[in-house]
């Protein structure tokens, strides 16, 4: 055997490798399209020898467009790595980051900011990512008080009842909201964006975002691991439940950061997994940076789109979920395709 | 082959969910280098003692001792490196190619952030080979029969290159011929010096496999000791509760049974 075919690279007739690095490049090139691309001075792109000259071009590149690709960029990579890491702890390819209380949570921290403290944008990102955190707490503690079945399955039926708990809660704040102030305050928290991002909304986000994809990233391989039966894990040296709820805690920390600036941005953490393993593989040292990559380069898309298009701005979670189920949809259909539960 | 490789001291056990108790003051020993079959009728407790023996479940009491040590002086990796597991099934939701999925038996050398290298490769390729699948290296998990999947679950424990395997009812999944290859294999192990624990209910598969047998029923030892010695028709009748006869065909011991008139 070839040193090529033992390192997995002809598994599937094509270098992955290859098409890891043309997802770099490309990944770049949508970047530079992104910044260039907006409504100022019209619709299409804006030159950079204007934005030499121009100083509202210059501000509009430098303290608009910039941090909100950034944001974008560590959102999309964000929902897709820990979309990929819930996946392959819980076994189960229909799982993605919000799961164990942790959107649910952070909308109903949200909510509650906006209908009782206020609603500053600081606070709300600050109870976001506090109830987030106490979605995954609560869904870990009652998973530790069911006697019943495997660990993974006691943190999903957890995971099932946090979050309808903190549903209800988010009802009842919506019903208490003022109609006229705070109700759509929360709605258009709830349907996800970036239009609010500054450099210091991004910086303060930044040191979670890179710890938590940091611990992602490098654990990558070990996830293969962890997405076995635990008394499997166990006999591969593995110590299966701390090891989970390490990774857990890394991939909600890096969610909770994104959706506590951005809001609910669906189908990025559950479609991109999937692109992912279709193209690399489900070996996790190739799928890892690929959905890095190509949960990048959605979100990317998608928010240029969501502030190019119309003069309004559409909110990104509805572009995010509307191109998210039309590739579930293509990715289902297509031949081959195949979630064995 | 002389010495021990995992004896089972005074062991008390219970699961959190149920009160009954699986063990009360259970004794075993199991010799080093030879394959001992634990034979028994569902509810046995059989997989319960691979699970003790593996360090997964912790006895209430009493203590297990590997290589005359007891369990919780090793650490995770070292436990990794000397007992390999053969679960009874196990499930994939995802498409692994089989060099990949083979290639976790290495994990127990490698630390947390390390990734396999290409000795690794080589060694878990190796043991594809060993169970006859080397040509399909790249073929999807979720592709396999239930008997091919049980091998390369025999190839990701051979890849851990462990000095004890347990496996559990190895033959659930197999036919005839891949029967046969696993004999072949746990035959060259116990040549190797790898000594092999396995549960099944087949007792003509554990007659031709096992030196050693142990015949178990409700949590207790009901016999232990060398094939010859145990596997005799009233000992296997009073296992099972039920007539049987051992007959000996060619050299090799096969269990016949009949309905009662």
């Amino acid at each position: 055997m070839s040193a090529s075919e033992l390192s997995g690279e002809k598994a599937w007739g094509y270098p992955v490798r290859g098409i890891l690095w043309a997802l770099v490049v490309c990944l770049l090139a949508v970047c530079l399209l992104a910044l260039l691309t907006g409504r100022y001075p019209e619709l299409g792109f804006l030159s950079p020898h204007r934005i030499a000259v121009d100083e509202i071009a210059w501000r509009l590149f430098f303290n608009l467009r910039l941090p909100r690709l950034l944001a974008s960029l560590m959102l999309g990579m964000s929902l897709a790595a820990a979309g990929l890491v819930f996946q392959m702890l819980f076994n189960n390819p229909l799982i993605e980051p919000g799961f164990l209380g942790v959107s649910q949570g952070a909308a109903f921290g949200a909510a509650f900011c906006i209908v009782f403290l206020g609603g500053s944008a600081l606070a709300v990102q600050g109870l976001a990512v506090l109830f987030a955190f106490l979605g995954l707490g609560l869904s870990y503690l009652l998973a530790r008080r069911i006697r019943y079945g495997g660990w993974v399955l006691r943190l999903v039926l957890a995971g099932i009842t946090v979050s309808a708990l903190f549903s209800a809660g988010l009802g009842l704040l919506k019903y208490l909201a003022d109609p006229l102030s705070q109700l759509p305050e929360i709605t258009f928290w709830l349907l996800g964006g970036l239009s609010s991002i500054t450099w210091s909304r991004l910086i303060s986000i930044l040191p979670a975002v890179l710890v938590g994809l940091s611990v992602l990233f490098l654990y990558r391989w070990r996830l293969n691991l962890l997405s076995l039966n635990e008394e499997t894990a166990f006999s591969l040296g593995a110590a299966p439940r701390r090891e989970r709820l390490l990774l857990l805690a890394a991939a909600v920390l890096a969610t909770a950061a994104v959706i506590s600036v951005a809001g609910m941005v669906g189908w990025v953490g559950l479609i991109i997994p999937h692109l992912a393993r279709r193209v690399f593989g489900s070996d996790t040292r190739l799928a890892m940076p690929g959905s890095l990559l190509l949960g990048g380069i959605f979100v990317v898309v998608c928010d240029t789109t969501a502030r190019t298009i119309l003069a309004g701005e559409i909110p990104l979670g509805i572009l995010t979920s509307l191109l998210g189920a039309c590739i579930f949809l293509l990715l289902m259909t297509a031949r081959g395709f195949q979630i064995q539960r | 082959m002389s010495g021990t490789i995992l004896e089972f001291d005074s062991i008390a056990f219970h699961y959190p969910s149920n009160h009954r108790k699986v063990f009360v003051d259970f004794h075993l020993v199991i010799p080093s280098g030879n394959a001992t079959a634990i034979l028994g009728p569902n509810g046995a407790g059989k997989t319960t003692l691979l699970h003790l023996a593996l360090g997964w479940l912790k006895p209430d009491s009493g203590q297990v001792l590997l290589d005359e040590r007891p369990l919780e002086q090793y650490t995770r990796r070292d436990l990794g490196q000397r007992i390999g597991l053969l679960p009874q099934n196990e499930h994939s939701a995802f498409e692994y190619s089989l060099l990949e999925y083979v290639l976790l038996g290495r994990a127990p050398y490698l630390h947390s952030l390390e990734m396999p290298g290409s000795a690794d490769c080589q060694l878990a390729y190796q043991a594809l080979e060993r169970v006859g699948l080397g040509d399909q290296v790249n073929r999807s998990v979720l592709k396999l029969s239930s008997g091919e999947r049980q091998l390369v679950l025999l190839a990701r424990t051979l890849a851990q290159q462990p000095r004890l395997i347990l496996m559990d009812e190895p033959t659930a999944h197999l036919d005839l011929g891949n029967k046969k290859r696993l004999l072949e294999i746990i035959h060259g192990l116990t040549k190797d010096g790898i000594s092999v624990v396995l549960t099944t209910h087949e007792p003509d598969f554990a007659a031709a496999v096992a030196t050693d047998l142990v015949l178990m029923r409700a949590g207790c030892v009901q016999e232990a000791g060398p094939l010859g010695h145990v596997f005799t028709s009233d000992k296997i009748s009073r296992l099972y509760g039920s007539p049987v006869k051992v007959v000996d065909v060619d050299g090799q011991k096969l269990v016949t049974w009949w309905l009662d008139p």
